[in-house]
């Protein structure tokens, strides 16, 4: 299973609601405002780290460039997509749930 | 009247009572639409020659952030906005000391220079407010 999360987590805890449905094996894509969580020196670096002890953690890079926000800041693991990337993770993963 | 009267009469007609507006920024830009909007807000107050204060935490700071590059996104790179703001007489620009900080940001990292308060110095500061607008 994919989930997508598109909205800053300084703003929701949609990526919190994300993390505790998100079953080990499955994947989690930030996309939009959601690719501030994978930024490193956020309040939220250490959640998104110890989720990735299971699940695996992706992030849209059009987005980040969007926001002026550079690869090398992403927290080591996180693996940068392009829109490409992300039409292959929903056919590898299957389902997908936008925590909207 | 005011065809009659000319020059500076006239823009002492026209004036009226300066008001004291803040807007609020408090969206990251891209993600909605908060962000550009607000910003023409701004832009248009600046018509009216009212004394207009911005202020940016909560996300909002991340509008100010350099290096934006939104051409794969597809979406306009309003950023340089912020720098002509200067152009339109609008210069009261106030970031949030404890957004930044909880981000990773400096005001470094910004795309113009603005004023670092903290909370409860901003907080004064909307108090003084006639008008404060929230995007």
């Amino acid at each position: 299973m994919l989930h997508t999360v598109n909205k800053s987590p300084f703003q929701t805890r949609n990526l919190e609601s994300c993390l505790r449905h998100a079953l080990p094996g499955s994947a989690v894509l930030l996309i939009e405002d959601g690719v501030y969580a994978a930024l490193q020196d956020t309040p939220f670096a250490d959640m998104v780290r110890k989720a990735m002890e299971q699940v695996r953690f992706y992030v849209l890079g059009p987005d980040l460039e969007a926001r002026g926000m550079e690869p090398s800041k992403v927290i080591d693991g996180i693996e940068v997509v392009d829109y490409g990337g992300f039409v292959d993770l929903t056919v590898e993963y299957g389902t997908v749930q936008s925590w909207l | 009247m005011s065809e009659v009267t000319g020059g500076v009469e006239v823009e002492e007609e026209i004036g009226g009572t300066v008001k004291k507006f803040m807007f609020v920024n408090r969206k990251a830009p891209y993600g909605t639409i908060y962000a550009l909007e607000g910003l023409e807000v701004v832009l248009i107050s600046a018509a009216f020659d009212q004394d207009v204060s911005l202020v940016f935490l909560d996300d909002g700071v991340y509008q100010l952030k350099k290096g934006q590059h939104t051409k794969a996104v597809d979406m306009k790179n309003f950023s340089p906005t912020y720098r002509a703001l200067e152009g339109y007489d609008i210069d009261k620009l106030y970031v949030e000391k404890e957004s930044l900080e909880e981000r990773g940001l400096t005001a470094d990292d910004l795309v113009v220079d603005v004023e670092v308060l903290t909370a409860e110095e901003i907080a004064k500061l909307m108090a003084e407010q006639d008008v404060v607008l929230s995007f």
